[in-house]
């Protein structure tokens, strides 16, 4: 076994695994705000738990792609490249998504907030959905011939596995928000949030669970499977905690959830990166899809120090804003234009 | 050629969607830098005005850093979705600088971003300040990475062919590479001329209005007296303070950078004259070996053939000191590196499946030289043109104010546009100008001389041409949405004015000091309620 392809393998799987955790609650906030707030105060007290950190969760998409294209050039290509439509939607969702954050609030009307209120919810659950279906399908296997290229056409890709990690990361995002929202508000929300969990839980993880088990009976080996039972143990914990409103150590038994399925996932999978379901013999492996040694061993140097430093500096600024937000903090809207209002381009002024 | 033709379609896209994406970077970079040294006097000397510009020129840096943030991800996953090809082949050593620069740079200014506009209160006022400091540092790391891995693809270095791939053998070669060491340089002036302009539009149209308004008026010898609008918040004698030390800093910022351009832009040039000749004798639409600048060159340019094409107008020498650094040294033309480039590249593209139907076409080294000429000369025309006006500007508004003129205000509004211009035409010229190459050749004697790819083979073969036209007539559509949204947004703050960035001067704007907390000392002592959010969604 090669053992730093085998690295990067493991560090590409904490990478997508740090992105569901973090970006899970922000996305599934994000598509809260359409299914949970109920007046514009509540979607200003849910925008606002995850306002400082949502970019910096984004980025660990982006460095989970980026980590790939390094690391295992071959899987970039052949994965981004064979999922171009889906892919093609999570952009345009994540364009909207980050845009509708930070404009919402810059214009006082009804009809202005109501726009960029969809355009969360939706870019939150395309985002969510099309990541989630794509990486089901890494680990379930593309129509990909020789060269590593899809065969069969613009949607060759779409089967069940793709609806099925496409629902198992919604459902997560809104299970994993749900929990955090109950650990970040005050008030009714907090409330609500946590009621909601409790209800939701059971019904939501069964998405994620059955792509874990999917993925077990196709690939799975001894350690795996039990990585699985430990992952449901987790699940139910995160239920009973929430139950008796111990709502941080529910959140953390939700993380370990994920961290703990993930791993069973990837773990299944390895060596493989992405199978060939045309013919094994094309299977992207971490041997033959990896870069040289080489720069694997300069990213690693990199990323040992790198990554830490990231998990740090993030940390601080959730301890920065660790308080609870709640209705009565979110201040009235800002208008200001009516006393200054010029109209210097034209000659009326 | 096919309507529907998959490479064309993924070459627009990757144009449209990078110069876009760039139309928003510079500003950020540019403009992050110059609120960091604001927020910095701000925080030395207390005085108001540093404050308001921080907040002011801030909530517009942020309004058009999310537009960046929101088209880069596409421009990352792109390579994979549309170049599978590209990025088979060079993603040993073309990923690792993306990689870092996620890993070392996007996390530090998304993160240390979110700090500073949410942690006002929360943070000691020298922390709150460090965090935007980190960020702006953040994103000339971004900068530098990403011209990291362009220039590999202008002057690829330190790799060995593999099995057909070139693999990274020395890094250092790859991080310090000469192309990006000066590339570097001139894309951080190119950003700070662009918030110069930007700083000196804005903060034009501000002065004029007082005066418009009657709000400041000019005594006898000239000089401004700065005056009050009763009842409007934040139009008092610090508004005026406001607007021209953000017009005289943003003309300075102008000037310096483009200074910065034009000294690292000639060192560019020498190095292109040896690494991408045909692209520096497309620039020139130079047919013929020779030592002059083209001034005006007539004919068809657009004909690709070089006896169509006049130089009207040729200034002897200067093409030598371009390239050269003397004034007689002859410079190859076109007509004299086309055999080169054929004898060293061939004359044919190889009957490979991965060029699709160019496969064994014949090869077309000269770039567009409509694009590339136009284009190089655009990139300096527009950068002086700004700089010029900066200096003009300056002078205009020595005594304080600037004149009455509506015209003279549009004129400095436009010119906002036109370090934009100078950005995006510098890209398009060094782009299109590295064709038919998406990694060029590196003719250096140190002899990794057959690391190339053609643009024909990069895209992805798997991907239909309807497939690329959904994305990009999607892409193109969304983005040119965003734009008017954004703009209509930038211009919406504009006209408030700093009120509309600081909420605070409308509820107690009666006593200035009061207000103007100075740095050191003077903030984060608030309720525990208010700390919650100091700024809110």
């Amino acid at each position: 076994m090669e053992l730093l392809p085998t690295i990067w393998f493991i560090a590409i799987a904490v990478l997508w695994t740090g992105y569901l955790f973090l970006e899970g609650f922000d996305l599934g906030v994000g598509m809260l705000m359409k299914l949970f707030a109920r007046n514009n105060t509540e979607r200003r007290v849910l925008l606002n738990t995850v306002g400082p950190v949502w970019d910096g969760n984004e980025v660990w998409l982006l460095t989970a792609g980026g980590a790939t294209f390094a690391a295992f050039p071959l899987w970039y290509a052949s994965l981004f490249s064979a999922l171009y439509l889906p892919l093609l939607v999570v952009l345009v969702a994540l364009i909207f998504r980050a845009v509708a954050f930070e404009y919402r609030g810059k214009v006082d009307t009804e009809q202005w907030r109501a726009r960029w209120d969809w355009a969360i919810a939706l870019g939150s659950f395309f985002a969510a959905f099309g990541v989630g279906a794509a990486l089901a399908l890494t680990t379930t296997g593309l129509p990909l011939n020789a060269n590593g290229d899809r065969e069969g056409g613009p949607f060759a890709w779409f089967n069940g596995y793709a609806v099925l990690g496409g629902l198992a990361v919604v459902g997560f995002s809104l299970v994993h928000a749900l929990a955090f929202l109950a650990l970040k508000t005050d008030g009714e929300v907090r409330h609500r949030a946590r009621q909601w969990f409790v209800r939701l839980l059971p019904v939501m993880l069964l998405p994620i669970a059955a792509w874990a088990l999917t993925v077990q009976f196709l690939a799975g080996k001894p350690w795996t499977w039990t990585l699985v039972v430990l992952a449901v143990a987790a699940a139910v914990a995160a239920w009973v905690l929430a139950r008796r409103g111990a709502e941080g150590k529910a959140f953390s038994a939700l993380g370990a959830f994920l961290a703990l399925g993930s791993a069973s996932i990837f773990g299944a999978v390895f060596p493989v990166v992405l199978p060939s379901t045309l013919n094994e013999a094309f299977d992207l492996t971490i041997s033959n899809a990896s870069s040289s040694d080489y720069t694997l061993g300069l990213m690693s140097v990199v990323a040992a120090f790198g990554l830490p430093l990231v998990i740090a500096y993030q940390a601080w600024t959730y301890w920065v804003f660790r308080k609870r937000v709640s209705a009565a903090h979110i201040p009235e809207a800002h208008s200001f234009l009516p006393a200054i209002a010029a109209k210097a381009f034209t000659n009326k002024g | 050629m096919d309507a529907l033709d998959a490479l064309e379609i993924a070459r627009w896209q990757f144009g449209i969607t990078t110069v876009y994406h760039f139309m928003m970077v510079p500003l950020t970079i540019g403009l992050g830098l110059v609120v960091a040294v604001i927020q910095t006097l701000w925080h030395r000397t207390g005085k108001p005005e540093y404050l308001r510009m921080t907040k002011f020129w801030g909530k517009l840096f942020l309004i058009n850093f999310i537009m960046g943030v929101a088209t880069g991800i596409v421009q990352e996953f792109q390579f994979g979705m549309a170049w599978s090809e590209y990025s088979r082949f060079v993603g040993d050593v073309f990923g690792a600088p993306l990689a870092l620069e996620a890993l070392l740079a996007f996390f530090v200014e998304s993160t240390f971003l979110g700090l500073w506009i949410f942690g006002w209160k929360q943070l000691k006022p020298a922390i709150h300040l460090a965090c935007l400091w980190i960020a702006v540092i953040g994103s000339v790391f971004s900068a530098y990475f990403i011209i990291v891995a362009n220039s590999w693809m202008q002057h690829p270095v330190g790799v060995e062919m593999i099995d057909g791939r070139p693999v990274m053998t020395d890094a250092w070669a790859v991080f310090t590479n000469n192309t990006a060491l000066v590339a570097v340089p001139h894309t951080l002036f190119g950003a700070l001329a662009v918030a110069g302009g930007f700083l000196l539009g804005i903060a034009w149209y501000h002065l004029w209005r007082r005066r418009r308004d009657g709000v400041d008026t000019v005594g006898a010898d000239g000089r401004v007296i700065p005056g009050e609008a009763a009842g409007i918040p934040g139009r008092d004698r610090n508004d005026h303070k406001v607007w021209l030390r953000s017009l005289r800093i943003g003309a300075v910022v102008a000037m310096i950078s483009f200074a910065g351009t034009a000294l690292t832009g000639d060192l560019q040039g020498k190095l292109m004259f040896e690494q991408q000749p045909m692209k520096m004798a497309a620039a020139e639409a130079a047919c013929h070996d020779g030592t002059g600048f083209s001034v005006l060159s007539i004919g068809n340019i657009g004909s690709q053939n070089c006896d169509d094409i006049v130089a009207l107008i040729e200034v002897p020498g200067i093409l030598s000191y371009l390239a050269k650094g003397d004034f007689t040294t002859e410079v190859q033309g076109v007509n004299s590196l086309l055999p080169e480039y054929k004898e060293k590249y061939g004359t044919h593209l190889p009957d490979n499946p991965i060029y699709g139907e160019r496969a064994g076409q014949e090869i077309d080294y000269l770039p567009v030289m409509e694009v590339t000429y136009w284009g190089f000369r655009m990139m300096i025309g527009f950068g002086g043109l700004a700089a010029l006006a900066a200096l003009v500007a300056l002078w205009l508004a020595r005594k304080g104010t600037v004149p009455e003129s509506r015209w003279l205000m549009r004129l400095a509004v436009l010119g906002i546009l036109a370090p934009f211009g100078a950005n995006a035409a510098g890209w398009i010229f060094t782009e299109m100008g590295r064709q038919p190459f998406v990694v060029a050749p590196n003719p250096d004697p140190s002899g990794i001389d057959q690391v190339f790819m053609f643009t024909a083979a990069a895209v992805s073969p798997g991907v239909s041409a309807g497939e690329l036209l959904t994305s990009l007539v999607t892409l193109t559509a969304i983005y040119a949405m965003l734009l008017v949204v954004e703009v209509k947004l930038l211009v919406k703050y504009i006209r408030g004015g700093v009120v509309s960035a600081m909420p605070e001067l409308v509820n107690a704007p009666v006593d200035e000091n009061e207000d103007a907390t100075p740095g050191p000392g003077g903030q984060g002592g608030g309720k525990p309620a208010d700390d919650v959010l100091a700024f809110a969604y």
